[in-house]
């Protein structure tokens, strides 16, 4: 469903993503790791027509991002790691707006977005304007929205952030349940270990725009020899997944928007 | 088509659930309209005859109309800071759909509010001269809108952040309307400034304004119909150009 192909993103001199390479078979759910300012969100702004590549090839539903953008568009539905929100519109329209823009017929619309409303509980609330949401319902919205045009891959980029326990799991399962039935597949970066032992089929863990592995959880867990994912993510990256190092972290988010001004 | 209904259909929301925006519309116009008739008004009746309210009342429409939607461009500048801008980016639809939708969408914003001070000046003692016009002149205001909403969005697709967006208002939108012949008449002017003012796109949309509402036009009906109509044609393949080269 998505294959990668020595894959790389320069900026200026600085080398964001270094020839990546992975394929993401149909139906199977793929954890992308890494600690910040691996490329995680850079590789996905490839994958979904968003940044251009510098080098390499890529396919996503059987079609190259950079030169068949409408068919990638129509394949995938996405939670971008930051909001993405109308927020002067209620929660019903900012679907409403997303289910034409993707198309769908007025009645598949009003249907599918109760379904998906009910699932993230905001069915109760849904002509309230969003920017009177907390953190945690416009990320619920985001999800249900993303699922909206039913996609064939769904890409998360930490979807699950600021979630509480319980609406982490209902979305895990509701996400398991379209990939299961409907054979959905499923491109998502966590900082979460304990979500990618539970949901992942397979995981690459990305350290400095590389791939170090790319596995199946158990298999990797076998090699480093260690009982639990994040013993084998110390293992392989030297570092811990939450970056606690505060002056590193503090470096990057500086230079991120240094960046981001210009 | 559904797809520039529902853009063009969300600006209009956006803007209706915040009610801060009837007082944003008055204002400005108005102010002008107070200040600069009872300011200006008896001074010009003195020199030419004429009542300046009659004469003054186009241009303050368009000022009404020329700001707010110039102003809707600069959404795309907030849609990007808020991240919204992304959905529509990765959306299996064309720039041009979205582009056509936002410029319409804003231009339909500014007519509202242009037609509230219309409303305003009739109220204050404003007379059509011909009312079989009036269509017309409402066609004119919308043409001058959509002109203003194009250029808001070659801005706001050029722009990154907020606050260069208010100096670009400062000093080079108002220059623009300060620089045409919404507040005084061309007749009397110095060949320099006369040229200038001719010379300026927005001169001809308010002498079209103008001419149906009041005292016949300036440069002509034909002239002024070409040379917006030009110069939105230019801004609007510009505006889609430049918003299609956005990177989400
Ligand atoms: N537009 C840009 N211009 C320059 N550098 C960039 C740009 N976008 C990202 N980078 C850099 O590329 C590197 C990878 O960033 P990316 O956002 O992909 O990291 P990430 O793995 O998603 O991290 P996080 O876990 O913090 O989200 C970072 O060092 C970042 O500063
Ligand atoms: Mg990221």
């Amino acid at each position: 469903m998505i294959e990668v192909y020595e894959l790389s993103k320069k900026f200026g001199d600085f080398c964001a993503v270094d020839r990546v390479s992975f394929s993401v078979p149909e139906g199977v759910i793929f954890g992308f790791l890494g600690p910040n300012g691996a490329g995680k969100t850079t590789t996905i702004r490839m994958l979904t027509t968003m940044l251009r590549p510098t080098g390499g090839r890529m396919l996503v539903d059987g079609h190259d991002p950079v030169k068949e953008q409408y068919q990638v568009r129509r394949s995938f539905g996405i939670v971008f790691q930051d909001p993405s929100l109308d927020e002067e519109l209620t929660a019903f329209e900012n679907m409403d707006f997303h289910g034409v823009l993707y198309g769908l017929p007025s009645w598949e619309r009003r249907q599918n977005i109760e379904k998906l409303l009910c699932l993230v509980e905001l069915e109760e609330r849904q002509d309230e304007l969003v920017k009177f949401f907390s953190t945690g319902m416009k990320r619920r919205l985001e999800v249900a929205r993303a699922l909206l045009h039913q996609p064939k891959i769904l890409f998360l980029d930490e979807p699950t952030l600021g979630l509480d326990p319980q609406t982490r799991k209902r979305i895990w399962d509701y996400i398991k349940d379209l990939n299961q039935g409907q054979k959905l597949t499923v491109f998502f970066t966590t900082h979460y270990l304990d979500e990618v032992e539970r949901a992942a089929d397979q995981i690459a863990i990305i350290d400095q725009g590389r791939i170090i592995v790319n596995d199946t959880p158990s298999n990797i867990k076998n090699k480093t020899g260690s009982s639990s994912l994040e013993d084998a993510f110390i293992l392989l990256t030297g570092k811990v997944i939450r970056d606690e190092d505060p002056s590193a972290m503090d470096r990057m988010r500086l230079r991120r928007k240094f960046r981001r001004k210009r | 088509m559904n797809v520039i209904y529902i853009i063009w259909l969300r600006q209009l929301k956006r803007d209706l659930h915040s009610r801060a925006w009837i007082i944003a519309a008055f204002g400005q116009p108005v102010m002008y309209l107070l200040a600069l008739t009872f300011g200006f008004g008896p001074f010009y009746q003195k020199a030419s005859g004429l009542n300046y309210l009659q004469f003054l009342v186009p241009g303050v429409i368009s000022m009404g109309i020329i700001f707010p939607a110039v102003l809707s461009g600069m959404e795309i500048v907030w849609d990007r800071q808020f991240g919204f801008l992304k959905e529509t980016l990765v959306a299996p639809v064309s720039r041009f759909k979205i582009v056509l939708g936002r410029i319409l969408g804003g231009a339909t914003l500014a007519l509202i509010r242009g037609m509230l001070v219309f409303i305003f000046c009739l109220a204050l003692g404003f007379r059509i001269e011909n009312t079989a016009l009036l269509p017309v002149a409402f066609a004119w205001m919308f043409f001058i809108a959509v002109f203003c909403a194009s250029i808001g969005t070659v801005i706001g697709s050029l722009l990154e952040d907020i606050q260069s967006f208010q100096l670009m208002m400062n000093f080079f939108i108002m220059p623009f309307f300060l620089f045409s012949n919404a507040l005084f008449p061309l007749d009397r002017l110095p060949q320099g400034m006369r040229t200038i003012v001719s010379l300026n796109p927005l001169s001809h949309g308010i002498d079209g304004l103008r001419g149906s509402l009041t005292h016949g036009f300036f440069f002509g009906a034909g002239a002024d119909l070409c040379v917006l109509g030009i110069f939105t044609a230019i801004l609007f393949i510009l505006a889609s150009y430049l918003f299609s080269l956005i990177e989400p």
